[in-house]
């Protein structure tokens, strides 16, 4: 990151956390019981996951469309965008024990900081246990680069190997 | 639920990915919550400055939330042992699966990346099993 734009960087960061708090907020998403409604389809279904993530996807999908097209984004030097890779026995592992204390606790982690910040009763447990997790597995099992340096102008188009 | 919620939700949602949007055209970064905070832990030399300042977006509209509307972010039904369980098993798993439902989930399924549909399949499913369980064995909700 450039010296020289790293307040703006770091404005644009904040924002993005702001918005995206925002948004869980007004979605209901920071209400566990409405994660656990959804999830617990033999119950009394509550929907409203399923319009979360279209409203999302749909708004997502669009702005990738329009960054594969640009040579870096604007306060940046370039995308860092995750490598395209087969699933592996270490993604489907992971997945299944995230979706486990997803359904358990109703809270995936960005819900969870937020309802942290608002000191909602056992969050901060949810998120000291969670970064404490994610510590050890990263300490035991070492980590994998989150994401690789690909030209921008590839953006997506990386071939699966 | 009723539609006025339904489009609440989706209004909500497209706030989502109007806020990982802006991190990608701005930053160049996935909008992932995990690994934004995973890359914290540890932190590498220069890269620790925008994932501080996105978690504390996250973290003060946390804290204006409790304040102004305190209605709007519950606390989970289960137990705080029962929370703190699944806080590691998020923790571990999100670290393995390297994203959650916002990297995997949202980011993920938007790029079609074939990785993140399978994470998404495998923690619904394994999320449906939970939920549903809990509250057969009667962990409240």
């Amino acid at each position: 990151m450039r010296a020289a734009s790293r307040k703006l960087q770091l404005t644009a960061a904040f924002v993005a956390g702001g918005l995206f708090g925002i948004g869980l907020l007004l979605s209901g998403m920071t209400m566990p019981h409405k994660v656990i409604g959804f999830l617990d389809v033999a119950g009394r279904w509550d929907p409203t996951l399923a319009f979360v993530m279209a409203g999302a996807l749909a708004v997502y999908a669009l702005a990738y469309r329009l960054a594969v097209r640009r040579p870096a984004p604007w306060l940046g030097e370039r995308f860092d965008v995750p490598a395209r890779r087969r699933p592996d026995g270490r993604l489907w592992l992971g997945a299944a024990i995230f979706g486990l204390g997803w359904g358990l606790a109703g809270y995936c982690p960005g819900p969870g900081i937020v309802a942290a910040g608002s000191l909602a009763g056992d969050a901060a447990w949810f998120v000291a246990s969670m970064i404490a997790g994610s510590f050890l597995t990263a300490k035991l099992l070492g980590t994998r680069p989150a994401t690789t340096a690909a030209p921008s102008r590839a953006l997506g188009r990386e071939p699966v190997p | 639920m009723q539609w006025h919620d339904a489009s609440i939700a989706l209004v909500g949602g497209m706030l989502i990915g109007a806020a990982s949007a802006w991190l990608l055209l701005a930053l160049g970064r996935i909008a992932g919550v995990s690994g934004i905070l995973g890359g914290l832990l540890p932190a590498s030399a220069g890269d620790a400055g925008w994932r501080l300042a996105f978690l504390a977006g996250l973290l003060v509209v946390g804290a204006a939330a409790g304040w102004l509307v305190p209605h709007m972010v519950g606390d989970s039904p289960r137990p705080v042992g029962v929370v703190a369980l699944a806080g590691l098993l998020v923790g571990v798993g999100t670290r393995l699966a390297s994203g959650c439902t916002s990297g995997h989930g949202v980011c993920g399924i938007a790029r079609g990346s074939v990785r993140s549909i399978a994470a998404t399949a495998t923690f619904m499913a394994t999320g449906v099993l939970a939920a549903t369980g809990a509250r057969l064995l009667g962990g409240g909700s």
